[in-house]
């Protein structure tokens, strides 16, 4: 265990001397929260009578709307249920995000945090649409408003069919309904802005171009709460200062990566609870 | 019949998919990026033995598999079937020799199998890993070789046919592991 813990330190150091070298503001944002985030499939933790926060998403973005155009954050995150060998209900979620137009300075940092930590693969690049054609064999068919439950359809063949094949690959362009936050890709409109890093065929990024038009993010942020009422899930007052914020926001690419999942690849863990201190039965 | 849903998913659960029963040989909690919860799992069918990965989305629902694995003992064979005691009703039950298959290579009288039923209907019987058995033919040993790497055919009760060093003789009792068909060591005389 202390190997381990020795190790996890020494990628959190070489993850932050990198974002410092890049001349990134290390950040914090608070962790109780009104609305800890609101995508359909994630539910928060209470915390008296607030939220646990399941990204640092919202508050992230209000400090680049701010002026600060290049932030990173490894804090914690929290997600009821998400228990396995590839989660912790309660996480470190490597956050950041530069207010520049194109995708692919974030693919490069993934690339140049890997290597910091001590991480050698070849990351190759590929979009949904290519592995669609290529591992189902069809165009994939994306309805623009989507009905409720076509995402389900989506990742059911997604795991079926597609992510065993996944190796060291960014997965580019995902279909609109599949990103809440993101913008629309000015030659597709039905894909946008997002990639996702997978790493041994496990993710270990998911990144946007963010969106920045307050009208449409609203209707987006509308729509998820629709489809959670209709579930019965904890709907949460939009961030108005969000909506604000995203007015004034230049054109902003954002990244989430799993810290933990980056210590498990620097270090050979199997499972996320081997580079944890106290995984979740023993908090 | 009460139905499982996502959170009953462990190992050694049998449900019915696609008219079969399968039973659960591994489980992981997954959940792609922006989409639901799902678990990823192994299946065996129970009627042919073959794996399959499965993912199922949480929530999802699914029959349990009407199965139930009985102690029985086997005791004789008439014509084509094996004939069966379960070992506490003293039923009898007749498993038709295709069902056996090759596992009636080392099912000698009177040992006692697990076998499965699936809608009351013997489908399939588990041979313990391990029978003793006595050698009723080989060719005769040489005294003093006891060194390995040398093998020769010898017949068991059954007339199954296992590859035993040169040291064994007619009489002795030998153990055999049943998945293999492969002789471990000599454990007595009859």
């Amino acid at each position: 265990m202390s190997q381990l813990l020795q190790a996890r330190a020494a990628v959190r150091k070489a993850v932050r001397a990198y974002f410092e070298a890049e001349g990134f503001l290390e950040v914090e944002t608070p962790l109780r929260v009104r609305n800890p985030g609101q995508e359909v499939h994630i539910d928060a933790v209470p915390s008296g009578d607030r939220w646990l926060v399941t990204s640092p998403e919202y508050h992230m973005k209000r400090l680049v709307a701010a002026g600060h155009c290049r932030i990173f954050q490894m804090g914690r995150a929290f997600r009821a249920g998400e228990k396995g060998p590839h989660h912790e209900p309660e996480f470190t979620m490597l956050e950041w995000y530069r207010a520049e137009p194109s995708l692919d300075a974030i693919a490069r940092d993934c690339e140049r945090v890997l290597e910091a930590a001590g991480v050698s693969i070849r990351l190759e690049r590929t979009t949904v649409r290519d592995l669609w054609r290529k591992h189902v064999g069809a165009e994939l068919e994306i309805p623009d408003p989507a009905p409720d439950g076509w995402d389900d359809g989506f990742f059911q063949t997604w795991l079926d069919r597609i992510e065993p094949h996944l190796g060291n690959t960014f997965v580019f362009d995902w279909p609109v309904p599949l990103g809440a936050l993101a913008r629309r890709k000015a030659d597709d409109p039905k894909l946008v802005e997002r990639f996702e890093l997978y790493t041994g065929g496990l993710e270990l990024v998911n990144a946007f171009g963010e969106l920045v038009d307050p009208v449409e993010q609203r209707a987006r942020f509308e729509a998820e709460a629709a489809v959670r009422r209709a579930r019965g899930k904890a709907v949460y007052p939009v961030d108005e200062r969000l909506i604000e914020a995203l007015g004034r926001m230049p054109p902003t690419c954002g990244a989430a990566m799993g810290f933990d999942r980056l210590v498990m690849l620097a270090t050979g863990a199997k499972r996320i609870q081997e580079v944890v201190a106290f995984p979740d039965p023993e908090v | 019949m009460a139905s499982y849903d996502t959170s009953d998913i462990r190992k050694g659960l049998k449900v019915m998919m696609d008219g079969s029963p399968f039973v659960v040989v591994e489980f992981q909690f997954v959940k792609p990026g922006k989409g639901a919860a799902f678990t990823r799992t192994k299946l065996r069918n129970l009627l042919t033995g073959a794996v399959y990965d499965r993912n199922f989305r949480s929530g999802e629902k699914f029959e349990p598999a009407n199965v139930e694995m009985k102690s029985m003992q086997y005791l004789y064979k008439e014509q084509d079937d094996f004939v069966f005691m379960d070992t506490s009703t003293y039923d009898q039950v007749h498993i038709p020799s295709t069902t056996i298959g090759e596992d009636a290579n080392f099912l000698p009288e009177n040992l006692v199998v697990e076998v499965l039923f699936f809608h009351d209907r013997a489908v399939g019987v588990t041979l313990p890993n391990f029978i003793e058995q006595a050698v009723t033919e080989t060719d005769p040993g040489f005294r003093g070789d006891t060194a390995t790497g040398t093998n020769k055919p010898a017949k068991i009760s059954t007339g199954a046919s296992v590859n035993v060093p040169l040291f064994i003789n007619v009489g002795d009792i030998i153990k055999i592991d049943t998945r293999t068909g492969q002789y471990l060591e000599r454990v007595g005389r009859a």
